[in-house]
């Protein structure tokens, strides 16, 4: 008698156990099963713009919400120059933040530092957006655009990118907000993969001679390339999708300008401020069509950078 | 001709500057911000912003009516979000060595956890918004809700990954089924980690905006009707800082100064607490 008790005591528990599995098992896959909302939804939203303009969406810089007329050109251009602008500042300036948290700062500074530096990503985009609007476009406008203007922008072949009229708001100021936003990311990581660097191989090349810089460039960079190629992309994916800090400053122009002083247009940003205005089923239409688009551009650079990120993990795992 | 070694040294040198002047570089913007918050911030950070609802146009008034409509949102977003999360974060690390479900969930939420924020806004317009036919607090809370999940996923399976499995053998040598060992040995060992995504979570969606721009919308009156297009902080900082209006606009530094020492505190928070749980261990 005693031994059946036991025996569904037992048998209760494992009930248990299959419940306990298949709940949590259950919420993993709400989590496909969102980003399979997430995709069909907003292929059903566009259907009507997709139906209309077919491939032509893609390539078209038009913009008409009176005659119904609608191309993503422009928003995709911006999103992808003021990103791009945006990594050709960051992955210097990262590299050299993770260069010297890892390797030159002193020991007690190094987690202060890095959590300020950490902290930069923390302040929310909003915030970003009103002191580039508030604070930095005045400055950008009155000393360094007539710089551009007068020095750079009289050049041959690079000199139409940098004249215009200064007015601080436009793809640059965008660009350098942006920078200053993936900078922390890109940092963060590329400090956590020089980090796996095996010591003795630093050591190695220290002991051969070699000077602090030379350990990077030769050493620690050629082994944690790809580590740094996907923290390179992460930054990208958040440029690409950021939108409060750039709705603020890039102007919101629908125009395709040869000038990175003047406005233009990102995906974000065109969402951000005309999508609760937008009137007429194609208008709308053609905005969530904007953001699959966006939605799937960031999904292919993330996936990259994950990708990328998992080959140095497997990597090290190996030499371990 | 310099010679090879002061060539080395001059690289040395120059690369090494460089590199100080980026961290002061990253340093430099971080304290500009701060400050500009501070400056603009702490004059129009009167009584008022506590006590007044948002003002029309050219009148004076404060931010009660978003503030409150912030918190409500982010307390309940995290309070959706959170035990989805942890479930998910649960069975990637203790169920995950097997099958084709947890190596997909992992890659995918890892996507998720940095996908366009404004494209969560546009999903939650689609499928809620646009059947219950107009904005709410619901579907701000909703939007907010989904960028919790993958963070708190994302936490919970590295903490748990860190209890170590001699903890989870000893349980399981005193005959503790599964979900026991899970829910009372690993979990609970791994709390101050979770804790920490948690906050994390909530530093994340209190400062954001973009999703709230299709779902929550905003109001300039009390509400605490969920149902109601809602009021909250960062929409009101957005609308009111791109209007022509000085009061507004002086409103919106005191937000914007509130939204950002709440967020960075709960970061510091965050990390002091992690920091002294992974020095007890």
């Amino acid at each position: 008698m005693p031994m059946l008790l036991h025996e569904a005591r037992l048998k209760r528990q494992s009930i248990f156990d299959t419940l306990f599995r298949n709940v949590t098992r259950l919420a993993a896959f709400g989590v496909l099963a969102l980003l399979a909302a997430i995709l069909f939804s907003l292929v059903m939203g566009s259907m009507p713009a997709i139906r209309a303009f077919g491939f032509g969406f893609l390539t078209s810089p038009d913009w008409d919400p009176v005659n119904d007329k609608f191309g993503a050109l422009i928003p995709i251009i911006g999103t992808l120059i003021t990103s791009g602008i945006a990594l050709i500042i960051a992955i210097p300036v990262s590299f050299g933040i993770a260069l010297f948290l890892t390797e030159l700062s002193p020991r007690v500074l190094r987690r202060p530092l890095g959590v300020a530096i950490e902290l930069l990503a923390g302040i929310p985009s909003i915030i970003y957006g009103m002191w580039g609007l508030f604070v930095f476009a005045p400055l950008f406008a009155d000393h360094v655009e007539p710089w551009l203007n007068q020095h750079i922008g009289t050049l041959p072949y690079i000199g139409p990118f940098f004249s215009g009229p200064p007015m601080g708001i436009g793809i640059l100021t965008a660009s350098i907000i942006l920078a200053i936003m993936v900078i922390p990311f890109i940092a963060s990581v590329m400090r956590d993969v020089f980090d796996v660097v095996p010591t003795m191989l630093k050591e190695s090349a220290y002991g051969l001679g070699s000077t602090t810089w030379e350990v990077m460039l030769n050493i620690v960079l050629p082994y944690t390339k790809v580590g740094v190629a996907g923290g390179i992309m992460l930054g990208l994916g958040r440029a690409l999708g950021e939108t409060m800090a750039v709705t603020f400053v890039i102007g919101n122009a629908h125009e395709l300008t040869k000038s990175l002083l003047n406005p233009g247009n990102s995906i974000s940003s065109a969402l951000a401020n005309e999508f609760t205005e937008a009137f007429g089923e194609l208008y709308t239409a053609s905005l969530i069509e904007l953001g699959l688009i966006l939605f799937f551009i960031t999904f292919v650079v993330l996936s990259l950078a994950r990708y990328m990120l998992y080959k140095l993990g497997q990597r090290e795992g190996k030499a371990a | 001709m310099i010679n090879l070694y002061t060539r080395r040294r001059i690289a040395n040198a120059t690369g090494l500057t460089v590199s100080v002047l980026a961290m002061a570089f990253g340093l430099f913007w971080l304290c500009w911000i701060l400050w500009t918050l501070l400056d603009h911030g702490l004059p129009a950070l009167t009584p008022m912003v506590f006590e007044k609802m948002t003002p029309p146009p050219g009148s004076s008034g404060g931010l009660l009516n978003a503030i409150f409509g912030s918190l409500m949102m982010t307390v309940i977003g995290t309070l959706i979000g959170t035990p989805i999360g942890i479930l998910a974060g649960t069975y990637l690390a203790e169920f995950g060595q097997r099958g084709w479900l947890a190596p997909i969930t992992r890659f995918i939420n890892d996507i998720l956890l940095s996908a366009p924020s404004i494209v969560i806004g546009l999903f939650v317009y689609e499928v809620y918004v646009v059947h219950v036919k107009h904005f709410s607090g619901w579907a701000g809370t909703i939007a907010l809700a989904i960028i919790v999940i993958p963070i708190v996923i994302r936490t919970t399976e590295n903490m748990l990954r860190l209890v170590p499995s001699t903890l989870r053998e000893a349980a399981a040598a005193l005959g503790a089924p599964q979900w026991k060992i899970i829910s009372f040995v690993t979990l609970r060992a791994a709390r101050a980690g979770i804790i920490t995504g948690v906050m994390l979570a909530i530093a994340r969606i209190s400062g954001e905006t973009a999703p709230l721009l299709f779902t929550a919308l905003n109001n300039q009156f009390w509400s605490s009707d969920m149902d109601q297009p809602m009021a909250n902080l960062p929409v009101v900082i957005f609308q009111f800082a791109m209007s022509p209006y000085q009061d507004w606009q002086n409103l919106a530094w005191a937000g914007a100064l509130l939204i950002t020492f709440s967020v960075l505190t709960l970061n510091i928070l965050a990390r002091v607490l992690f920091r002294q749980s992974a020095s007890t261990h």
